[in-house]
């Protein structure tokens, strides 16, 4: 008998390149994800700078680990918030985002967004309604 | 760094075998990794090593067993989406004895 | 004077106070996580018509904001930042 299911919510706050916050939080992520656990992403303040589409780190000499948030899905890690105030303060939008998608087993493999854009408000019901934050 | 012998040439592995470099990888190279693993290699074998490169081309990422299963069921199909066939081809592990082979570093979640 | 900004914006205050004390005439170069004080439509965009403002392309292109780079905000690429960091007006760095 597995233990009981509990709710994951992996908060990331900070830019993808200058730390090694975000590569630290999506590793652990993967690891996680083969342990049966409901899990959210939460892309908040910086953080919502590591799922920006487009990121070519060709010039700069620096690993460019974004398409592996693609791959998400696919560890069924389909939970994926975002703050809209924090995409507002940067003058940014879902569409700056790379497009996030899974696949409904429950709905003939249908291709949907795991992205959600969320308030404040939503935030902090995330974070009440979760048994364990981690903060990245 | 340790190396390995391939037709004369050394090439550099890190300390479980995986190849150091992923650049440096062609099938020369992933027939000698295989010869390390114990492995035979046949098509049937080299289907999921390129399937794996193809993989970690597109995600920059190996992808975990399970995940993996998954995927090549959907690219190669059912019968071969299944953890036994994986394992009569990689008795070891698919994800980490076909990652080694395909160059590629030992998959993320793999504990 | 050349000013060199590597914080984001909205981390940390590097970027606003640069701005806030730099001279209209010097130049502002923006690196590493200091690019996204160029983003178009910010919180902090009114603040870049302060001085002249530049930022690393390379650094720029890593972040995936080539797209999203405010009007009046030049591109320079490292023998350009080079040049800038050469002119003989001096540096000063805001960590």
């Amino acid at each position: 008998m597995a233990g009981e299911i509990k709710q994951f919510l992996y908060v990331n706050r900070k830019a993808p390149y200058g730390t090694v916050y975000a590569l630290e939080s999506l590793e652990v992520v993967l690891i996680g994800a083969a342990f049966d656990q409901d899990v959210r992403l939460l892309f908040m303040d910086d953080g919502v700078f590591q799922i920006k589409k487009d990121q070519n780190t060709e010039a700069s000499g620096l690993k460019n680990f974004s398409p592996t948030y693609n791959a998400l899905g696919d560890y069924d890690v389909n939970k994926i918030y975002v703050s809209k105030e924090s995409l507002d303060e940067r003058g940014l939008t879902q569409d700056d985002l790379m497009p996030l998608v899974y696949e409904d087993e429950d709905d003939d493999w249908a291709e949907k967004s795991s992205i959600k854009i969320v308030s404040a408000d939503e935030i902090r019901d995330l974070m009440e309604g979760s048994d364990v934050v981690l903060s990245f | 760094m340790p190396s390995m012998d391939v037709n004369g040439n050394a090439v550099e592995v890190d300390e479980e075998g995986y190849l150091a470099d992923i650049n440096d990888w062609n099938k020369e190279i992933g027939s000698a990794l295989a010869v390390t693993e114990e492995i035979e290699l046949t098509d049937a074998h080299w289907e999921v090593i390129d399937f794996l490169r193809e993989y970690y081309d597109e995600y920059q990422i190996a992808p975990a067993v399970r995940v993996l299963t998954k995927a090549i069921g959907k690219k190669l199909g059912k019968d071969k989406g299944n953890s036994k066939y994986l394992y009569e081809l990689f008795p070891y592990g698919p994800a980490k004895q076909a990652c080694k082979v395909g160059g590629l570093p030992k998959p993320t979640g793999c504990i | 004077m050349l000013h060199i900004v590597n914080k984001s914006p909205f981390e940390k205050d590097s970027f606003t106070s640069c701005m806030h004390h730099a001279a209209a005439d010097s130049t502002v170069i923006l690196i590493e996580d200091g690019v996204y004080a160029a983003l178009k439509g910010s919180a902090v965009e009114g603040d870049l018509s302060k001085a002249k403002v530049v930022a690393l392309s390379s650094d720029v292109a890593a972040r995936g904001i080539e797209g999203n780079i405010a009007d009046g905000v030049d591109l320079v690429d490292y023998a350009g930042f080079v040049d800038l960091v050469t002119d003989g007006n001096g540096v000063q760095s805001w960590v």
